[in-house]
């Protein structure tokens, strides 16, 4: 019942909006759908897809996962390619919203990504049936040398009254209760409900020192010395320090998120062969190099890193840290609803107090 | 039969966004996540963090509706006695501002209240203490006096227009000083506009979640952000959708008890 009658609003809906626009023109070998989060591509290399396939892009962005998934979910808009992370592909899979890629049609996806990453993403995608990595990296602790002098090292620093008014937290759910779980001691994919009453309680006693809960603008804020430290993901943190060399990243001693953003086709995919054709384009070595080089978050495309010039970055511990120095590593997994509804409603708690 | 087909694209437009849309809020706030009837979406404002949530947002938009009041009146006054071109060029400079994007106006308060923001950094070079609003109920109140301020000088400078002068004059010979003739005929005779002003200040007010999270530094939460965060982090529409309805019945049960109070205040004005 509920689902007809929501499919009816939509189809009137959706008519209507046919009727509105009418069709655009397409490419001469059709579209790909794309759905990628904000600001995480190079656009250039969507004019050279373009340009070899004479497949038109038609390009989508989203901020959260969480945003992504209602839109695929409730299949009123059909993409092709769609770049989520780690727990949320899981969440997709387990929902029977992904289709499994043909690995023979994207040789690049077979030979230039690194097989760690492809091992890594067995914690989300058992048998590599579903993803291609797109982007990894880590989440840490950007800090400004000129306002914190002590050496940083564990996320305690972010409980510290010295900075209060100067801390810089993320304002999603999971990015938060990951920084109060790892500081407990405890794993960042807990459902205990005592573990996360603890973490909860953590963040509440966090909050007065707290300046703002952000997710993009503490690039801005870290680079205008707005903070003395924040919580951020090591993509943006290179490109923090290219603004402002004043910051330094460190990944915190209890451990930390490890991610993987991947490429993957969901089922009702209308343009499946497009699908791939792109998301094999995107791992052509210096494709994967030209968008490390404009997103600066670091690229599982083993063919890319060695294609890197400057060697600094090749070698920058924030882009390709060597990640056997760290304990406490861990990558997201879906929860379950449960699991989901339990971190909401407590996280809710922590916003209202 | 020519009316009709006039009004159709509107009877369309409103179907598709107004109607169509308020029946899906309807049908999702009332039901649950196996679409089975249930009162508890609606219930729900009732827990802590979803009435401390509104009671908050409540206090914040009743004070910027005040505090617009207290801007625009007598803006609107000196607006109206202007006359000719110079009283159009003023509403143009003042309306001026609505022309840019209601966010970037927001992030534009963020760069200037910002701790190493434009104002601090002018203060900072005069030798004044530095200003620590932002972050704070003081910085959402501000945001939501700026943008909301003109909807309540346009409608309360309109009626202001229409008032004829012969009626304060008439007032006067009468034997009425300024402050009676203002209290007597101008403040009763402005009160439609003030009303709709306050409507029009106090709705966004109290369901904004952008101002909050922009100028709040998502610090403190606001029933506009449950509900934002409602569909676009949690996917939780059944909920969300409950406390849209309860938001909106509050705003409907205060919009009646003005309309009855304007006709009162009509009468006894007359």
């Amino acid at each position: 019942m509920k689902k007809l009658v929501a499919l009816l609003l939509c189809g009137v809906l959706a008519a209507a909006s046919l009727t509105g626009c009418g069709s655009s023109e397409s490419g001469e070998n059709g579209e790909v759908y794309v759905y990628n989060w904000g600001e995480y591509i190079d656009p250039e290399t969507l004019t050279m897809f373009e340009e070899e396939t004479g497949i038109k892009v038609v390009y989508d962005e989203f901020d959260t996962n969480e945003a992504m998934y209602p839109k695929v979910a409730a299949g009123s808009s059909a993409y092709d390619v769609i770049c989520p992370s780690d727990y949320m592909i899981e969440k997709m899979i387990d929902n029977d919203l992904l289709q499994e890629l043909n690995f023979d049609n994207m040789p690049n996806a077979k030979a230039n990504i690194g097989a760690q990453y492809y091992e890594q993403s067995k914690a989300f995608d058992p048998e590599n049936k579903y993803s291609v990595p797109y982007c990894w990296g880590t989440v840490g602790i950007l800090y400004n040398t000129n306002m914190v002098k002590e050496p940083v090292n564990s996320w305690s620093i972010l409980w510290d009254e010295k900075y209060a008014d100067n801390i810089l937290m993320q304002s999603s759910v999971r990015d938060a209760f990951m920084v109060a779980l790892k500081l407990k001691g405890y794993s960042m994919n807990s459902v205990d409900a005592s573990e996360l009453t603890d973490a909860k309680d953590a963040l509440i006693a966090q909050k007065p020192l707290v300046q703002a809960y952000v997710i993009d603008q503490v690039r801005d804020k870290m680079i205008g010395g707005e903070a003395a430290i924040g919580v951020i993901y090591s993509g943006e943190a290179i490109y923090t320090q290219r603004e402002n060399p004043d910051l330094e990243y460190v990944i915190p001693k209890e451990g930390t998120n490890v991610w993987i953003d991947s490429w993957v086709i969901p089922k009702n995919a209308p343009n499946r062969e497009n699908a791939e054709k792109f998301i094999d384009f995107m791992c052509r070595g210096d494709i994967a190099l030209m968008n490390f080089e404009y997103i600066t978050y670091s690229t599982p495309n083993t063919a890319a890193q060695a294609l890197i010039e400057d060697e600094d970055i090749r070698n920058s511990k924030i882009a390709f840290p060597d990640l056997s120095q760290y304990s406490g590593l861990e990558t997201f997994s879906y929860l379950g609803e449960e699991g989901d509804e339990l971190y909401n409603s407590l996280w809710k708690e922590v916003m209202s107090e | 039969m020519n009316k009709k087909l006039l009004s159709a694209p509107f009877l369309f437009w409103s179907a598709l966004f107004i109607i169509i849309p308020l029946c899906m809020v309807f049908y999702y706030g009332f039901t649950d996540k196996d679409g089975a009837f249930t009162l508890s979406n609606i219930m729900a404002i009732a827990t802590p963090e979803h009435s401390k949530a509104f009671f908050e947002a409540v206090k914040l938009s009743l004070l910027s509706t005040v505090i617009c009041f207290f801007l625009a009146y007598p803006l609107a006054m000196i607006l109206a006695n202007l006359k000719g071109k110079r009283s159009s060029l003023i509403a143009l400079i003042f309306i001026l501002p609505m022309w840019m994007n209601f966010l970037l106006r927001t992030l534009a308060w963020q760069t200037l209240l910002e701790k190493t923001g434009v104002i601090n950094s002018i203060l900072g070079f005069l030798g004044l203490p530095a200003l620590n609003i932002i972050n704070t109920p003081g910085a959402i109140v501000l945001g939501m006096v700026y943008n909301f301020l003109p909807f309540m000088v346009l409608p309360i400078y309109n009626v202001l227009c229409k008032i004829d002068v012969n009626v304060l004059n008439a007032a006067r010979d009468l034997g009425a000083n300024e402050a009676q003739a203002f209290l007597k005929v101008t403040l009763p005779l402005s009160v439609p506009g003030i009303i709709s002003g306050i409507t029009m200040v106090f709705v966004p007010a109290l369901t904004t979640f952008v101002i909050s999270t922009i100028l709040g530094g998502s610090k403190i939460l606001l029933i506009g952000n449950v509900i934002e965060q409602e569909f676009t982090q949690t996917g939780n529409w059944h909920l969300g959708s409950g406390l849209s309805i309860v938001l909106m019945m509050f705003i409907i049960f205060n919009m009646v008890i003005s309309a009855i109070t304007d006709k009162e205040g009509d009468t006894n004005a007359l």
